[in-house]
């Protein structure tokens, strides 16, 4: 098979930019290379008009008011603005408890650890064993003084569809803010903002091939939401986010989501279609596991622990694909998966998973020959494992007293 | 196309800066901290650019911190050191950009005193009253290198020299000044200093924190630990190398660009002089290519807007303030009449200005001020 390698199945940790998107992008690096902060020139309002049009290009694929979108450096700082402003914000009059869920992003953890350091107490909710809330159990979460919860909509690692509009409508119910970070979502599964009862939503464009740098913040009018800006200085974006707006990128996710929209519906039953494809081929191998439900899972993430093969050996031996084998701002650390293990995985498991994302340039032969690579290669590193040896002969590895050194 | 005398705001990219960045923006390229190939050549890119930062700063490449743009650097560097220290005192110079201003008045809000140092007519800080100032516990001081509007210069190894004898640690931002002039992060013994791409020929969307790494310091961005945990986020590979190029092109090309542009203003002022201008902060040392001016019974918006139709791009204040009509905070801090100031325009050249484009400038300046007069004499 000649397919070019390394094969990209990396689409969750980033994306390429689109052509089109390039294409756009470009002249607002030459020609119109404006500050759009800039009122007494032309340069500044060709500038200032393509970011206007990038914000209903961006507002338009979630079904938001264009007002509602405040751009920031991409999804990390959205959550910091949401998390941080909205509890500082709204501490004073709801109270200083937080919700939010083990798998979340670091991005939305860390800020909550932050706040927890700030005098805030926190709950973060263990999701059940197929990465999904419980709504009973994030029911009984919410206090008097909830002041936020934050959910993501899509999960990073496993795929995996959170409910948004009953976990939001639980929230409203307790005069909770409802933040969601939809980094991984967008351009994957329909995002509706007038139905959702949603307060705040994240949004990155290097996951939707857009470029790096460059992400979004909804915050709802109606009712109004208020923030403590986090960044202050010149008062752009109405004094949610100062600094000046990077024009080019801005103009690109606005691009990229445009594209989004008109194209999502072809391309994830295409890629779902090879996403299943590949599902069906890793599947014959003996003792895989799927890790987070199949169905409520966007089209094009497959997460799967092989077990009796050891995780970094996994990755040194398909390095002709180019996979994560846990989320990829997490993945210098050699520590397990903190998303597999909040579903109850083991360590080994947890260490030897691979996160496939398939994506807008995957083809057919590329999936093709992934699944006889993976065939190929368990086989093997299986064939120098004792363990695999001892589960072969029938001895049960859990009744095994190990030896400590 | 009009055209641009307005660098300070955002200038346009080198073409040489570009080609530098295209690989990233439309070939393939993974996230710096995915572990496979992709991955880690986004990261050796990322890595070249924090050498070529550090390079035309001053600094070691460890102590590059990159942000989203100079406003973040600031704020890091002001929201950043003070979360790691008990409240006392913030001093900043009076004319600091708001990037500065703003976060330092946040802090008042978590229970520090915020001090303002004056500037003297020239625009140049008041050395005694900034002695006055750190006899006070005062933990942090931060005193821009260039500002943005008059490009009047600050002495910053005074500053910090003094700043240390009252151990207070000194922060600058030298957006303004990169590029232009040199800036010496260890030389001038400063602990942090903010860095901007765009204006100097690099992308929008990228800057530079640098810091004493022996510092301790509260990151802004909470996540995934990019940057050694002071700044969470994926990195703006594109942009960070479009950043990297744009300081390499900006050292080697240093002394050639200021003295042109010192040129060009050099003729600019004295065209300036004869039609009667009043140039603020002329009689100090300045960024060789700002000039900030104004006329005596002319509106300074009312005359940048006419220029912009005859197809001059300059400023009335600073771009981040260009919504407001209040006259330029500086000039008042200054002790510029309220009147003269709001006749404020500001002229900054960029490396591919042209001495015709002065000379049609002025012919056109010169135009307008008459008509403008003529318009004013009707009206009375």
């Amino acid at each position: 098979m000649s397919v070019r390698k390394p094969i990209y199945l990396d689409y969750s940790a980033t994306t390429p930019v689109d052509q089109r998107v390039a294409d756009k992008m470009i002249p607002y690096l030459t020609e119109h290379f404006g500050n759009p902060a800039s009122r007494s020139h032309v340069f500044g309002w060709v500038a200032e008009k393509a970011v206007e049009n990038a914000r209903e290009q961006v507002a338009a694929l979630v079904n938001a008011d264009p007002k509602e979108i405040v751009w920031t450096s991409g999804a990390t700082e959205s959550n910091n603005l949401a998390i941080k402003g909205a509890a500082n914000f709204y501490a004073g009059s709801k109270g200083k408890h937080i919700v939010t869920v083990t798998t979340e992003h670091k991005a939305v953890i860390d800020p909550v650890r932050e706040l927890e350091r700030q005098g805030f107490d926190a709950t973060y909710l263990d999701p059940e064993p197929n990465g999904l809330v419980d709504l009973e159990k994030f029911k009984a979460a919410l206090r008097p003084d909830t002041v936020l919860a934050s959910v993501m909509l899509v999960n990073n690692e496993i795929g995996v569809i959170q409910d948004i509009e009953a976990l939001g409508n639980l929230c409203r119910a307790n005069g909770t803010m409802f933040h969601v970070d939809a980094a991984q979502a967008t351009g994957k599964v329909d995002i509706d903002l007038e139905k959702l009862p949603v307060d705040l939503m994240s949004f990155s464009a290097h996951k939707t091939y857009g470029p790096k740098g460059i992400g979004a913040l909804y915050v709802r009018r109606k009712p109004r939401v208020r923030l403590e800006a986090q960044m202050h200085g010149g008062g752009h974006e109405r004094g949610f986010r100062s600094g000046t707006l990077p024009t080019h990128q801005i103009v690109g996710m606005g691009e990229a989501f445009h594209i989004a929209k008109e194209e999502m519906t072809l391309e994830n039953a295409r890629i779902k279609r090879l996403r299943d494809k590949l599902w069906a081929g890793l599947s014959e191998i003996e003792e895989v596991y799927l890790n987070g439900d199949l169905k409520q899972r966007v089209p094009h993430n497959l997460n799967v622990s092989f077990n009796f093969v050891e995780g970094e050996s996994l990755i040194m031996a398909v390095k002709d694909i180019a996979v994560s084998s846990g989320s990829a701002c997490t993945s210098a650390s050699l520590e397990p998966s903190y998303v597999l293990r909040a579903l109850g995985r083991s360590d080994e498991l947890a260490h030897s998973s691979i996160r496939f994302s398939i994506g807008r340039y995957t083809t057919e032969e590329e999936i093709d020959y992934t699944i006889v690579l993976l065939k190929a290669k368990i086989g093997k590193l299986r064939e120098l494992s004792p363990l695999w040896e001892m589960y072969q002969d029938g001895i049960d590895l859990n009744s095994v007293e190990w030896a400590t050194h | 196309m009009s055209v641009y005398f307005d660098h300070n705001a955002t200038s346009p990219m080198d073409s040489r800066v570009l080609e530098a960045m295209l690989p990233f923006l439309q070939q393939p390229h993974g996230n710096p901290t995915s572990r496979h190939g992709l991955g880690r050549q986004a990261r050796a890119a990322i890595e070249q650019a924090r050498e070529q930062v550090a390079a035309i700063a001053g600094a070691h490449p460890s102590q590059v911190v990159f942000t989203s743009g100079g406003t973040e650097a600031d704020n890091l560097a002001v929201q950043g050191m003070c979360a790691a220290l008990a409240p006392t005192r913030i001093a900043v110079s009076v004319i600091e950009h708001p990037a500065v201003m703003k976060p330092a008045q946040a802090m008042q809000r978590r229970g520090w005193s915020l001090t303002k140092v004056p500037v003297d007519a020239n625009g140049q800080l008041d050395m005694q009253a900034l002695e006055q100032t750190l006899r006070q516990p005062t933990a942090l001081l931060s005193v821009m290198v260039a500002n943005n509007e008059t490009g009047v210069l600050q002495d910053i190894a005074a500053v910090t020299r003094l700043a240390r004898r009252h151990n207070t640690l000194v922060h600058t931002d030298a957006v303004q000044a990169l590029g232009k002039i040199e800036v010496d992060f260890t030389g001038q013994g400063l602990h942090a200093m903010s860095l901007s791409a765009h204006k100097i020929g690099g992308p929008q969307g990228a800057g530079a924190l640098i810091l004493d790494k022996s510092l301790d310091i509260q990151p802004l961005l909470h996540g995934g630990g990019q940057e050694k945990g002071l700044r969470s986020g994926t990195e703006n590979v594109a942009a960070i190398v479009g950043f990297g190029q744009a300081c390499e092109l900006a050292q080697q090309e240093l002394a050639e660009r200021s003295a042109n542009m010192l040129a060009l203003r050099e003729v600019l002022e004295a065209g300036l002089h004869r039609l009667g201008a009043t140039v603020f902060g002329e009689r100090v040392e300045r960024l060789p290519n700002t000039s900030f001016f104004a006329f005596e019974g002319i509106d300074g918006e009312t005359l940048v807007m006419a220029l912009d139709r005859q197809g001059y791009a300059v400023a009335s204040g600073s771009a981040c303030s260009s919504d407001s009509t209040d006259p330029s905070p500086v000039l008042m801090a200054m002790g510029v009449a309220p009147d003269l100031a709001l006749g404020a325009a500001r002229v900054s050249f960029g490396p591919g200005n042209r001495i015709e484009q002065v000379s049609g400038f002025l012919q056109t300046l010169e135009n307008e001020l008459l008509r403008m007069k003529r318009m004013a004499a009707i009206a009375v």
